[in-house]
C-alpha cells in the first residue's frame, strides 16, 4: 500500500476522521489562542471570583476571578507540548533500544529488556511521582518524568517487529549484499517497524497528556499561575461543594484531547497495523 | 528468577534515585540549625560516609529484614506505618478490579453478542471514553454528584466516625462482617463505592475492548457453529463455549489492569482521602519522607511483580497447552 492510498483509507475511517477532527481543533485553539481567549488568562479580577458559567463568562471564573475558558485555551498549548515532548523523550530512546535489543539479541537483548523490566516492575504514575518529585516539581521535569517511564513500552513493541523483521527475506540479503549492521538497522528494519511506533505514539500523546495532567493535580507538575488544566483541576478541589465548575471544565478539557488522540489512535491502528486492532 | 532479577533490579534503581535527590538526609533529619559535629554523627550512623556499594549492600540486609527506617514525620518504624494502610489499598484495588472485571465483561459479551447495534456502539463509546477520562476528575465529580447534591453517599474516608471495629485482617468489610456489624458494614460498603467506581473505570473499559475482540473471534469459529446447530440454548452457547475459550487474553489484560489499579490508587486515594498507601506515598513525598517513599514503592513493584508471575500460573491452569517455562 502507498502513501498516497494509506492517507485515503485514513479518510475512509470514521474513527480516524473524528479523531483528526477533535485533535485538528485543539491545535488551532492552542495555535490563535490568543484571539480566541476573551480575557487574560493570568489577569486576577477579585471581584468576579467563582461565578458560575454565563454569557459573559462561559465556564465561569476561578477563586481568583480569573475567566476559566480563557485559562483553559492557554492551557492547550501546555497539553499539546507536554504530550510531543514527552511522547519524543519516549519514543527516541526506547526505538533505539528496542531495535538494538531485537537485532543483536542474546545478551543485548538480555540485558537491555531486562532493564526494561524493572521499569516496567513500577505502576506508570508512580514511577512519574516519583521522578517528578526528584528532579523538582515544574513543566519541564513533568515531561521528562512522563517520557522516562513510556519508554520501555516503546522498546518491547519494537523489538517484537525487529525480531520478526530481521528473519525476512529482504533483511537477510541486505546483509549478505555487505550492508554493515547500521545500513541494516537504519535503512531497512526500521523504516518496516515505523506504522506500530506511528500508531502506538498517538495513542501514547493521549496517555502522556493524562498523566502530566495528574502530576499536575498532586502539585507535581506546572506551578501557578500557569494555566495548566491539572493543576486548574486541583484548585477546583478546594471549590467542590461551592463552585463545581471550576474543577469540571478543565477535566472535560483533559477528557476532550485524550479522547481525540485515543480516536485517532484507533483508526490510525485499523489502517496502518490491523493485527494490533482490539 | 525473573521475579528475583526485577525485584533486585526494582531496590538498585530506587535506591540510585533517592541518593540523587538533591540536599542532604542528615541535615533533612536534623533540620537547618544542627551543628556540624550532630550532621557528621547522624552521616556516619546512617552509614552516609560510606562508598555507595556499601551503602546498598547495606540497605538491601535492612530491607530483607523488614527494616525500613523511621518515618521522618511521624518516628514511627515505616513498615508498621505500611501494614496499617496496606489492607485499605488492597480492600480498594480489590473492589475496583471486581467492578472493572463484571462490568468490563458484561459490556464486552453484549457488544459482541449485538454486534453492529445500538448496544455495540453505546458500550464502545463508553469504553473509549473510560479509557481517555481522568480519573482524578472523575472521583471529584462522583463526589459533587453523589456526596454533596444527591448525598447518598460519603464523600471521604473508610468507615463514619464511632463506628467501632476490631482490627483482624484490614479489609474492613471483612472484619465488620466477623465482628457481626451490619451498621459499620453498611457505612463502609458506602464508603468503598464511590472510590471503586472511579478506580475501575480505566480497567473496565480495557477489558471490555478485549472481551468484545476476544469474543467475536470465538463467535466465528466452527465448533460454536456446531453447538448451534445441535440445537443449544444461546445462552449456553455465549456463556460456556464462547466466553471460556475467549477468557484467556481476557486473565492477560487483568493482569496488566491490576498495575493500573495499584497505580490509579494512588490519585484515588488522594481524591476521597482514602488512608491507603497510594495517599501516603504522595504525602511522603511532599513531606520529604523518603524512607517511606522507598518502601512503599519497593512494596507497589513486588506486588506488580507477583501479580505478573500468579498471571503466568493462572495461565497454565487455564490452558494446559501453555506452560509457564515457555
Amino acid at each position: 500500500m502507498n502513501r498516497w492510498e494509506t492517507v485515503q483509507d485514513l479518510f475512509k475511517n470514521k474513527s480516524a476522521v473524528l479523531g483528526m477532527l477533535i485533535v485538528c481543533v485543539i491545535v488551532l485553539t492552542a495555535i490563535f489562542g490568543s484571539l480566541i481567549a476573551p480575557y487574560d488568562p493570568f489577569l486576577p479580577a477579585p471581584l468576579d471570583r467563582l461565578q458560575p458559567p454565563s454569557l459573559k463568562h462561559w465556564c465561569g471564573t476561578d477563586s481568583l476571578g480569573r475567566d476559566i475558558f480563557s485559562r483553559i485555551v492557554h492551557g492547550s498549548r501546555i497539553s499539546l507540548l507536554i504530550g510531543l515532548v514527552a511522547v519524543s523523550i519516549s519514543l527516541v530512546p526506547g526505538t533505539l533500544l528496542g531495535l538494538v535489543a531485537g537485532y543483536f539479541g542474546r545478551t543485548t537483548d538480555a540485558v537491555i529488556m531486562r532493564c526494561m523490566d524493572v521499569l516496567l516492575a513500577f505502576p506508570a504514575i508512580l514511577l512519574a511521582i516519583f521522578i517528578a518529585a526528584i528532579l523538582g516539581p515544574n513543566l519541564t521535569n513533568t515531561m521528562i518524568a512522563v517520557g522516562i517511564v513510556y519508554i520501555p513500552h516503546y522498546a518491547r513493541i519494537v523489538r517484537s517487529n525487529v525480531l520478526q523483521l530481521k528473519e525476512q527475506l529482504f533483511v537477510q540479503s541486505v546483509r549478505h549484499m555487505g550492508g554493515s549492521h547500521l545500513r541494516t538497522l537504519l535503512g531497512h528494519v526500521l523504516p518496516n517497524t515505523l506504522a506500530p511506533i506511528i500508531v502506538y505514539a498517538t495513542l501514547g500523546m493521549g496517555t502522556a497528556v493524562l498523566q502530566a495532567a495528574a502530576l499536575g493535580f498532586l502539585g507535581l507538575g506546572a506551578q501557578p499561575p500557569q494555566p495548566e488544566w491539572g493543576a486548574m483541576l486541583a484548585e477546583g478541589r478546594q471549590y467542590i461543594q461551592l463552585a463545581p465548575h471550576v474543577a469540571a471544565f478543565p477535566g472535560l478539557a483533559i477528557l476532550l484531547l485524550v479522547l481525540g488522540f485515543n480516536v485517532f489512535g484507533d483508526g490510525l491502528r485499523d489502517v496502518l497495523d490491523p493485527t494490533l486492532r482490539v | 528468577m525473573q521475579l528475583f532479577l526485577i525485584v533486585a533490579g526494582v531496590s538498585v534503581v530506587v535506591f540510585l534515585m533517592l541518593r540523587m535527590i538533591p540536599g542532604d538526609p542528615a541535615r533533612l533529619l536534623l533540620g537547618e540549625f544542627a551543628s556540624p559535629a550532630e550532621l557528621t554523627a547522624l552521616r556516619q550512623q546512617m552509614g552516609l560516609d560510606q562508598p555507595l556499594p556499601l551503602q546498598y549492600t547495606m540497605f538491601v540486609k535492612k530491607m530483607l529484614t523488614g527494616d525500613f527506617g523511621n518515618s521522618v514525620r511521624t518516628g514511627t518504624p515505616v513498615i508498621n506505618e505500611i501494614f496499617i494502610r496496606l489492607p485499605a489499598t488492597v480492600e480498594l484495588a480489590l473492589a475496583g478490579m471486581l467492578v472493572a472485571t463484571f462490568f468490563g465483561i458484561l459490556a464486552g459479551v453484549l457488544s459482541s453478542v449485538f454486534r453492529n447495534t445500538l448496544i455495540d456502539y453505546c458500550a464502545m463509546a463508553g469504553a473509549l471514553i473510560g479509557v481517555s477520562v481522568p480519573v482524578f476528575w472523575l472521583g471529584l465529580m462522583m463526589i459533587y454528584v453523589f456526596a454533596v447534591e444527591l448525598r447518598v453517599l460519603p464523600m471521604m474516608g473508610r468507615i463514619d466516625l464511632g463506628l467501632d471495629v476490631t482490627f483482624r485482617s484490614g479489609l474492613l468489610l471483612l472484619d465488620t462482617l466477623l465482628d457481626r456489624n451490619p451498621a459499620a458494614f453498611k457505612s463502609a460498603l458506602q464508603h468503598l463505592i464511590l472510590p471503586a467506581v472511579a478506580l475501575s473505570t480505566i480497567p473496565m473499559a480495557i477489558i471490555a475492548r478485549i472481551t468484545r475482540s476476544s469474543m467475536l473471534e470465538v463467535l466465528n469459529q466452527d465448533y460454536i457453529r456446531t453447538a448451534r446447530a445441535k440445537g443449544m440454548e444461546e445462552r449456553v452457547v455465549i456463556l460456556r463455549h464462547a466466553l471460556g475459550n475467549a477468557f484467556l487474553p481476557v486473565i492477560t489484560v487483568l493482569g496488566i489492569n491490576m498495575g493500573i489499579l495499584l497505580g490509579g490508587a494512588v490519585l484515588t486515594e488522594t481524591i476521597f482521602s482514602w488512608p491507603g498507601l497510594g495517599r501516603y506515598v504522595v504525602d511522603s513525598l511532599m513531606g520529604r519522607d523518603y524512607n517511606a517513599v522507598q518502601a512503599c514503592i519497593l512494596i507497589f513493584a513486588v506486588m506488580m511483580a507477583l501479580i505478573n508471575l500468579a498471571v503466568d500460573l493462572i495461565y497454565g491452569l487455564l490452558d494446559p497447552r501453555i506452560r509457564v517455562d515457555e
